[in-house]
């Protein structure tokens, strides 16, 4: 393309939500898109998401507003989001919705025939909409069918079975198409394209098998344009859900609701009580949300619930059996009661459990599941309303030109915590408001990619061929997947609920070690056709090298914020006292003193001896820190 | 720090797994065993994880990996399904302890292999096109109003089909779907009929109803259904694929009508 206003190249990369909106919304604006996926894009990590989408509907007569909708984001996220992005997305996101409705996709109706909203964590008003308990899986398949359809017109490409290795970039430092590798046939090539979008989702995968997180959550992508230049935000920053299923594969998310309906969570006082249960008596289980938090006691928030469970089972060594499980207790409730209210959550434990919660416990312990961190992204404030400027060509443009991101992958809307329903709202979002940047980039570029050297392609693809073939040459010792689990065990132990600074410390200089490690790959597969250990060791590597970012992040953050949790640096709320007496407003100094020390984004540039860290101011333009939360 | 290996973690019993490996599209299939330790909670992925780390064989051969598909592991991606003692099912809903022993496993019939368990669902998505299964938008914008109203009713119809996961399970169990009838007069197979039934419900997917049920009342459509029944009893997520089989086959008979006598 030559400056023209249509027919540009774009690649996408990735098909969860993010990536599927971007591409509708490029190929709207007439340029051509392809699309690169581990996988059929339809059996992407957003597919999993149960509980709902955010979007003010205001149909259950509270007064709901777009308004409450930002103030409950930006709190929920404890300030470190730039606003005006968060405000563009909650004013965008009734208008998402119907069109969401609008590609068909099921969402659940009241007895009016509307769209139905129900509760969700960390708000008053009813604001999620959802659609049976498969929401993720059902605004997927809307965009999905949407871009299948623009398949059969031409105007998208799939690449599926193609894994994304890195950007080329010409001699200016602008991004000119990506290298990518065939997972069947293993050829690596390399592809032109005028912009590019990285839409790769979240990194669970790193805390494996911790994690709720699909095996196309690594993070790798991610890691790999954060190794070539682009910025990383806020890394430090990872939601973990307190009460997930435990698993070997896996762990599966129980949702809130369980303890919300009055399921207690429990261990025996013994560890080491072998026996059954329902066979254990009262006075010998520790009920230890309940005695620790008299007046919530097993309603605490999630990150509470999360160390409270950590705390017992890693500190006071009181999990079951000695091992990372506690009860959550379902089986004093009336049974018709939970049928309905937790239908969803018995039938996912009796698939894989193969064991009926009604009399029998639930063995749960907190699972990585959410990274708010991510690519740094820019954004342009238009001054008139507050938030994003529309269509600019710097939303969502990572510190590499001509390279995007958005969904899970980028950082920008959740601070230092996610709201519940938030994120399918974010990734969707963030995915057209990427595409459309990317539009007006495109009509604001003088040479398309096909004036960059050919130089510059040949160059990255033979780099990457390179490496491709060393790792099919190695003979060491040591096995990708076993260097894979210890990463996550690694990480779930030193860089997870908990943090402290000896800790981390530990973990960079482990992590530095593990990275040495793979000098001695055993692939253990020689094959040259569909390899999945040799993709596989390429994306270890590359969490091994995202999970240094993670810990240094974490190491430099010496405060408690949202799910980083330092205990030295922990500044507590007074018990007995309320705004207006003494005691608070000490405390409510503290806190502000610590707000103009940490209130900031965290940002990491690649260096030869490691991620380099500085931080950048947040604009905090609708709502300034004057209130700490309090849950009394 | 050392994390704990499948084959060290504290005693536990092994199970007896048969898989039948293919290299790549073209090459012979064999069958391999292999003796898996099985802990509490253990699936069909889970033991196939376990084993790209330790590859060995009863027989003390080391192999290569067994490659497989998985990404959720909730069974909503749709990705792991094989052949699991001859049914057709995903991997990861699988439990051990709730199979027979000897597990076997093979890569799902109908669909080309790609590798061991590996198979290519193309012909799937390329039915999803054949039938147009979408609604069709002007654009992906906001157009400030909501689509029509579905009643609680019809909504809960409708839900039953969008959760097909396109898996691909009740096409592997079809008699009508599959390459042996040639690859021109191949039956779309009942994932894709079930998705015309359910564009053909929305409020503005109705307007291509006709252009879909004649996608399917072409050769290789509905007429192909033999009625078998199989689909319905292996799909994951209990479809309801007959009961859209019968309500298409009266709205095509209806189009068909109204065809011949219908204005043009
Ligand atoms: C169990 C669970 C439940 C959740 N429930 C909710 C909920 O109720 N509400 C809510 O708002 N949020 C929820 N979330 C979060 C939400 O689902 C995710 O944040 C969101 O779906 C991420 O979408 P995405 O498009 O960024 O990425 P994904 O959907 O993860 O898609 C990533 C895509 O990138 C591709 N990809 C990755 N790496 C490469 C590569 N190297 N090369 C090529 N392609 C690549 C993959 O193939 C895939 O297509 C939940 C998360 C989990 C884990
Ligand atoms: S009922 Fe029809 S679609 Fe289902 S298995 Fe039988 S022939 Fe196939
Ligand atoms: S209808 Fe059922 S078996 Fe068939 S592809 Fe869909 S989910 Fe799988």
């Amino acid at each position: 393309m030559s400056g023209g206003q249509q027919g540009g190249q774009v690649i996408v990369i990735g098909g969860g939500l993010g990536g599927l909106w971007a591409t509708l919304a490029i190929a709207a604006a007439g340029h051509r898109v392809t699309l690169f996926s581990l996988f059929e894009v339809m059996r992407s990590h957003s597919a999993c998401a149960q509980g709902g989408i955010n979007a003010v509907l205001d149909t259950k007569g509270q007064h709901d507003s777009v308004r409450q909708h930002i103030v409950d984001t930006i709190k929920g996220g404890s300030y470190l989001a730039n606003q005006p992005p968060i405000q563009s997305m909650c004013e965008d996101a009734p208008g998402l919705i119907r069109t969401f409705e609008r590609m068909g996709v099921t969402f659940s109706r009241t007895p009016e025939g509307l769209l139905d909203l129900r509760l969700f964590g960390g708000v008053k008003n009813k604001r999620t909409c959802f659609a049976g308990a498969s929401t993720g899986q059902q605004l997927l398949y809307g965009v999905d069918q949407q871009v299948r359809r623009l398949e059969t017109e031409g105007q998208v490409a799939k690449q599926e079975w193609w894994e994304f290795l890195s950007i080329v970039r010409d001699a200016d430092g602008v991004c000119r198409g990506i290298v990518a590798l065939d997972l069947r046939s293993l050829e690596v090539r390399a592809f032109r394209a005028d912009a590019v979008v990285l839409a790769t989702g979240g990194l669970g995968q790193i805390y494996a098998p911790k994690t709720t997180c699909s095996t196309n959550s690594t993070g790798a992508a991610a890691s790999r344009v954060y190794q070539q230049g682009a910025r990383f935000a806020n890394a430090e920053f990872f939601q973990f859900h307190p009460t997930a299923m435990l698993g070997e594969d896996k762990t599966r998310l129980m949702t809130e609701a369980a303890r919300g309906e009055g399921g207690r969570v429990w261990v025996p006082k013994d560890p080491a009580d072998r026996r059954e249960p329902t066979r254990i008596p009262e006075a010998e289980r520790f009920y230890f949300l309940e005695e620790w938090y008299p007046s919530y006691g097993n309603t605490v928030p999630r990150d509470i619930a999360s160390r409270a469970i950590w705390k017992v089972t890693r500190e006071l060594g009181l999990g079951i059996g000695g091992g990372d499980r506690v009860y959550l207790d379902l089986t004093h409730l009336e049974r018709g009661f939970v049928s309905t209210r937790l239908g969803a959550i018995l039938s996912i434990y009796r698939k894989f459990a193969g064991q009926d919660p009604l009399t029998t416990p639930m063995e749960i312990f907190p699972a990585a599941h959410y990274a708010m961190g991510g690519l740094w992204v820019d954004y342009e404030k238009d001054p008139a309303t507050g938030g994003m400027r529309r269509g600019s060509p710097r939303n969502h443009a990572t510190s590499i030109p001509g390279l995007y991101a958005c969904g899970e992958c980028d950082y920008a809307y959740h601070g230092a915590n996610r709201l519940g329903a938030n994120s399918l709202l974010s990734a969707s979002y963030s995915g057209r408001v990427a595409g459309e940047a990317v539009a007006s980039y495109l009509s604001g570029l003088e040479r398309g990619a096909e004036a960059a050297p050919a130089a510059v392609f040949d160059a990255e693809q033979g780099r990457q061929a390179e490496i491709n073939q060393r790792l099919m040459r190695s003979d060491g010792d040591q096995n990708p997947f076993r260097l894979h689990r210890e990463l996550g065990e690694l990480m779930t132990t030193k860089v997870g609920v908990i943090r402290d600074n000896a800790g981390l410390d530990e973990a960079i200089a482990e992590l530095q070690a593990l990275e040495q490690r793979f000098e001695r790959l055993d692939l253990a597969e020689s094959s040259a056709w569909a390899n999945q250990s040799l993709a596989h060791a390429r994306q270890v590597l590359d969490m091994v090298r995202l999970a240094q970012v993670m810990a240094v992040s974490a190491r430099a953050r010496d405060e408690c914020r949202g799910a980083h949790f330092k205990p030295a640096f922990d500044i507590k709320m007074p018990e007995d006292s309320f705004p207006g007496e003494p005691a608070f407003e000490a405390y409510r100094e503290r806190w502000k003193a610590n707000n103009a020390e940490w209130l900031k984004t965290t940002v990491a540039d690649h260096g030869p001896d490691g991620p380099r860290i500085h931080f950048e101011p947040v604009d905090l333009g609708l709502l300034a820190p004057e209130q700490p939360r309090d849950y009394r | 720090m050392q994390a704990q290996t499948p084959s060290d973690s504290p005693a536990c019993e092994t199970v007896e797994l048969q898989i039948r490996r293919q290299h790549g599209p073209t090459s012979r299939p064999y069958w391999q065993t292999f003796a898996c330790p099985v802990r509490p909670g253990a699936n069909v992925v889970s033991l196939l994880m376990d084993l790209r780390e330790h590859c060995v064989t009863q027989d003390g051969t080391r192999v290569d990996p067994v490659a497989f598909e998985h990404n959720c592991m909730e069974e909503v991606c749709g990705a792991c399904a094989m052949l699991i003692n001859g049914s057709p099912r995903p991997a990861c809903s699988a439990l051990i302890a709730e199979l027979e022993a000897p597990i076997r496993l093979e890569p799902l019939p109908k669909f080309p292999v790609v590798r061991d368990l590996m198979v290519d669902r193309a012909a799937l998505f390329a039915h999803l096109k054949q039938v147009k299964a979408w609604i069709k938008l002007d654009g992906p914008w906001d157009v400030h109003e909501r689509a029509p109203r579905v009643s609680p009713k019809e909504w809960q119809a409708n839900y039953l089909y969008s959760r097909c996961m396109s898996c691909g399970c009740c096409m592997a169990a079809c008699p009508q779907f599959g390459p042996q009838f040639g690859p021109e007069a191949t039956f779309v197979g009942p994932a894709p009929l079930a998705q015309v039934r359910l564009m053909n419900a929305h409020p503005t997917g109705r307007y291509d109803k006709a252009e879909r049920l004649h996608a399917i009342m072409a050769d290789g459509g509905l007429s192909d259904c033999g009625n078998a029944q199989n689909c319905v009893r292996v799909c994951p997520k209990a479809i309801p694929l007959t009961t859209a089989i019968g309500e298409l086959g009266r709205e095509t008979t209806l189009q068909a009508f109204k065809d011949l006598f219908g204005p043009h």
